[in-house]
């Protein structure tokens, strides 16, 4: 459950960095909050547009993705069902193989590093951590016997 | 679990607010360089120009970014005038600012084309302000445009943005402005030719700069013949 809400919680976080940075691609405000500078290199390049749309809508539908399977699998019925575990690291590793290859192209063809890319990288490889560790974990014990209320004690 | 709930809302609450504030604060145009400033210094600028510093006539014009006739004039008459009178040597032309108090960005687009010029890219930036005038006529905040125009000029943002979140030249424009109003300057764009005001029925064209440019240096005294050297 715990790996769950932190997961929740993650991916809350690099929802609203991939809100800022989308609505920023869209025409938004004007220039990133971003220390060097460098993040509107990154967002002005050619490689801040992937497949016609910008790469930072992938993050907005990645996180809240992540987000509502973390809801659902927080549900009192489905704590113990492993599926939402394993849905939530399928959906984290393919966050995070993508996000390697923003990486890539950050350091290798833009030469440019963004800080809100490096947030958000950092946020999608913790959830990953938490989901792999919560697919070793043994699963919640769900016998119905163990939340029953204790017979009363015979005089 | 409540707990939980009440924790993850108050965390998208903060960070809702969060990053309403950082798109709210980024979007809008710095007021250092978009008012007038409380003082005006003068720091020796007479403004940038083009041309020959040694041409015989020297052509002042007074102009406002956001006025249409100034980005009509630059559009279509000032390629004729460079070819013609500038890069021939005739004239030495000399750019400064008048941002008319009606124009609600006409001294933040001034201000723009100053920081683009402490990087080398003035022209750059005016041709860019001139050749995408349709800013003028939206309204909108043309901060975020003004960037684009600004890389599409060469400039380095960083730079650009420090230059333009201090209001660096505000003192300079409002300098160039209080300069147009003792010449006596109502309107732009305005011109003087070696200090004169030039009173054209119309907006000139190029073949009307040709014509005066001309008659001032056919009246200008003839150049004292150098003497022959003697052996």
């Amino acid at each position: 459950m715990r790996s769950r809400q932190a997961i929740a919680l993650l991916a809350l976080v690099g929802f609203f960095i991939a809100v800022y940075l989308w609505l920023h691609a869209l025409g938004y405000g004007g220039p990133l909050k971003c220390g060097t500078g460098e993040c509107e290199t990154v967002q002005s390049s050619p490689q801040a547009v992937q497949l016609g749309i910008p790469v930072a809508f992938y993050g907005v539908v990645g996180y809240l993705a992540l987000f509502v399977v973390a809801l659902i699998g927080l549900r009192p019925a489905a704590l113990a069902d492993r599926k939402w575990s394993l849905l939530l690291a399928g959906i984290s590793t393919v966050g995070v193989v993508f996000t390697g290859y923003l990486t890539y192209l950050e350091l290798f063809v833009i030469h440019a590093i963004c800080r809100w890319c490096v947030g958000s990288a950092l946020v999608i490889t913790a959830i990953w951590i938490v989901s792999l560790l919560s697919l070793r974990s043994p699963a919640l014990r769900t016998d119905r016997g163990a939340s029953r209320p204790l017979p009363d004690r015979p005089a | 679990m409540n707990r939980f709930y009440v924790v993850l809302a108050g965390v998208a609450v903060v960070l809702a607010v969060g990053t309403f504030t950082m798109l709210k604060s980024g979007g809008s145009a710095p007021a250092a360089a978009t008012g007038a400033p409380p003082t005006v210094v003068d720091d020796g600028f007479r403004g940038y120009s083009q041309g020959s510093g040694d041409a015989p006539v020297e052509i002042t014009e007074y102009l406002d970014f956001e006025c249409p006739v100034c980005a009509s004039f630059a559009v279509i008459q000032m390629p004729t005038i460079k070819e013609q009178l500038i890069n021939t040597g005739k004239v030495h032309w000399r750019y400064r600012d008048f941002p008319l108090p009606i124009h609600r960005y006409s001294r933040f687009a001034a201000h723009a084309a100053q920081c683009a010029g402490a990087q080398g890219h003035y022209f750059e930036m005016q041709d860019q302000l001139f050749l995408n005038h349709q800013w003028a006529q939206t309204g909108k905040d043309p901060s975020k445009l003004f960037r684009e125009l600004a890389k599409a000029s060469g400039v380095e943002l960083t730079a650009y943005d420090q230059c333009m979140e201090a209001g660096r030249y505000a003192q300079r424009i409002e300098f160039s402005r209080q300069e147009g109003d003792q010449m006596l300057v109502d309107g732009t764009p305005t011109f003087y030719l070696n200090g004169k005001k030039l009173n054209f029925r119309r907006l000139p064209t190029s073949d009307d700069f040709k014509a005066v440019v001309d008659s001032a240096i056919a009246a200008l005294p003839p150049k004292p013949r150098p003497s022959p050297n003697r052996h």
